[in-house]
């Protein structure tokens, strides 16, 4: 999937990052590949534990043990992350790539004032002076809509609500003007009203700045808002990929079919049945062998038990795991 | 529709406690005044963000928390006058969900006794008979009922919210309250609970309170929906009029939040400033005041606004008052 159509600014190639626990090998990543174009919004949508989260911190190589990347590369920029020496990994985080979480209250530092946490980005990566770093991070907390900055800048965390704490989070990942922001399911902690603000603020300040971002989240909702592209992961892989106009036109993938169908959207009628997928998500550490989805999908027939499909381009640009569906 | 359940004015306020002999500084209104009925098999929906009083309000109707003040009649007895004694003897009748299916379900009892345990302490049947009903109302939420010697952790999220659901439905209650029962689900699996409940309502004839956050699941399941704000009851009307023709400013702006799943869809919201303000401090007047796109002042900063019914469909706006007034 790489190398189509111009530009790359992140390049994961086969990224495989597995936990070796006491109960044996969880493959948390098991093969995934994602290209991320300058300017593009990203989105990686699945439910819990399909690797999301764990292939996102793998780019930073922020996976802690007993987990580990085993395989793969993360081209950024032309450079290998995983090869990188720490020296100039910590140069690119907070930096060129910046990250933000979904709790901002565990991401940020209780007992420092945000707009400390802030500065201190702005001086350690632009080497900016005391005052300078303070000038700019009062700038940021306005661009990202905080109320009266230049008082706020010296409030900590606790004070104030959940949605102001993801501003801050946001303000300090993008004060030093990334050209990657990783947003691990920024807005699921946050009430739909604060959601819609913060969702409008980063789509806004991504167009302004044109960096590439990541966006991780479990809603497809929030893709389908957000996103230009897509890659619907499930089981440690990417199950289909394609641009969010072609992926939610024509779903291909059993199970992307699935989750659509499966919410309630405002339209859904009274009288229809929600679509239900049998079954759950199965534990990492006993995947089926085959396709992982085969034990839960409609259209499972003998030979998904025993051969894992790959990704195939069955339209321009739209990439699916399923050696069933056609195109 | 005649009224199973009617809740009239119903008050909980938590004390806030401060210094050095924990005296009482403040009062959080988490509900503050609301008033609903659900009829025989219906399921009324009450929306709202966090923080809202949603919750309380569920709990407090059944009492696992004791309200501030207000009645809850069930079949015309207020439940909050009853001894406790009498009041353990109603909850055959009320039971509720909850919405961890982690933290709701003893770990250390089995599936059987988990779901038995309603019948047991209310002194239904044998040992025997006990156990059947268990195995049944296991089949009827769609579980093994093979698994009665099982316990929580061996099933997933999905498998234990039917067991919490097999719990409520054991003793044959006529209301449950559904306190955000699929939030902590996955999407996947969310589905299955969905469906599960509508089947049990539709074979048995339960009201629901649907509590929730999420705006589409509640317009999936409910009859009527009630959206609450700050502790108070903004607009209530039937389901279908709720989303086509939202009356309250804030339920406008509440519906234009929800993402949609349609790329070429991508509205123009109405964006709420600022954050929900503290239940401690609710703002003057009309509590939604500060952040409402329709703000009349010297009205709405003032005089909180009636509840106002406009041919079945109730909201409490002054904005909306001007406007409809004949």
């Amino acid at each position: 999937m790489t190398g189509a159509g111009g530009e790359v600014l992140l390049d994961i190639r086969g990224l495989r990052t597995h936990f070796f626990t006491d109960e044996g090998v969880v493959r948390a990543v098991d093969g995934v590949s994602l290209p991320v174009r300058p300017g593009q919004i990203v989105g990686v949508v699945g439910e819990s534990g399909c690797g999301k989260s764990v292939t996102a911190l793998s780019i930073l190589r922020l996976v802690e043990p007993p987990g580990r990347i085993v395989e793969g590369q993360i081209l950024f920029e032309g450079r290998d992350l995983r090869t990188l020496p720490e020296r100039e990994l910590r140069a690119l985080r907070g930096h060129r790539i910046s990250m933000i979480f979904q709790e901002p209250m565990t991401s940020l530092n209780p007992v420092f004032t945000v707009g400390d946490q802030i500065a201190e980005a702005i001086r350690l990566h632009l080497g900016a002076s005391p005052a300078e770093a303070r000038e700019r991070t009062i700038e940021m907390l306005r661009r990202v809509r905080i109320p009266s900055p230049e008082s706020r800048v010296d409030a900590y965390p606790h004070q104030m609500s959940g949605g102001m704490r993801q501003r801050v989070m946001i303000a300090m990942a993008l004060s030093c003007g990334p050209r990657l922001l990783i947003a691990d399911e920024p807005t699921t902690a946050l009430d739909v009203t604060i959601q819609a603000q913060i969702l409008e603020l980063m789509k806004e300040l991504q167009r302004e700045s044109g960096m590439s971002v990541l966006l991780i989240t479990h809603d497809l909702a929030v893709v389908a808002e957000t996103a230009d592209q897509v890659a619907v992961m499930y089981a440690s892989k990417v199950v289909e990929q394609a641009s969010v106009r072609e992926l939610f036109g024509a779903p291909l993938h059993p199970y992307t079919q699935g989750l659509m169908q499966a919410r309630p959207s405002l339209k859904t009628a009274k009288e229809e049945r929600l679509r239900m997928i049998p079954g759950a998500v199965p534990n990492p550490l006993f995947f089926p062998p085959g396709c992982k989805f085969h034990p839960r999908c409609p259209l499972a027939v003998d030979s998904c038990r025993s051969v894992e499909p790959v990704l195939r381009e069955l339209r321009p640009g739209h990439w699916v795991a399923c050696d069933v569906v056609h195109g | 529709m005649s009224a199973l359940l009617e809740v009239r004015d119903l008050k909980k306020y938590f004390p806030v406690r401060a210094g050095l002999f924990s005296r009482v500084t403040g009062w959080v209104r988490a509900v503050d005044g609301i008033s609903f009925t659900i009829g025989a098999g219906e399921t009324l929906g009450l929306v709202g963000e966090s923080g809202c009083g949603k919750t309380t309000a569920g709990r407090s109707i059944l009492r696992l928390i004791e309200p501030t003040s207000g009645q809850v009649l069930y079949q015309g007895t207020d439940l909050l006058t009853l001894s406790p004694a009498e009041m353990r003897r109603r909850r055959r009748d009320l039971q509720i969900i909850f919405q961890d299916p982690y933290s709701s379900l003893n770990p250390r009892m089995t599936v059987g006794a988990i779901v038995g345990e309603g019948l047991l302490i209310h002194g239904i049947g044998s040992r025997a008979e006990r156990e059947e009903i268990v195995r049944e109302t296991l089949r009827k939420v769609g579980l093994d009922p093979a698994y009665i010697n099982r316990y929580p952790h061996e099933f997933s999220g999905g498998q234990r919210q039917r067991i919490g659901v097999a719990r409520a439905l054991a003793l044959n209650p006529r209301f449950i309250v559904c306190d955000e029962p699929v939030s902590a689900l996955d999407v996947s699996v969310q589905s299955q609970v969905v469906n599960l409940l509508r089947e049990l309502q539709e074979k048995y004839g339960i009201a629901y309170l649907f509590i929730s956050h999420d705006l589409s699941v509640v317009k999936y399941l409910s009859d009527r929906v009630a959206v609450m704000y700050l502790g108070q009851i903004v607009e209530t009307a039937s389901s279908e009029e709720v989303y086509a023709r939202p009356l309250h400013p804030y339920t406008q702006a509440l519906l234009s939040a929800v993402p949609v799943p349609d790329p070429d869809r991508r509205q123009a919201r109405i964006l709420l400033p600022g954050d929900v303000p503290s239940p401690l401090h609710p703002p003057s007047g009309c509590r939604f005041h500060p952040r409402c796109p329709s703000f009349i002042k010297g009205l709405c900063d003032e005089r909180p606004p009636a509840m106002i019914d406009y041919d079945g469909h109730r909201a409490a706006c002054h904005a909306v008052e001007q406007k409809r007034r004949p």
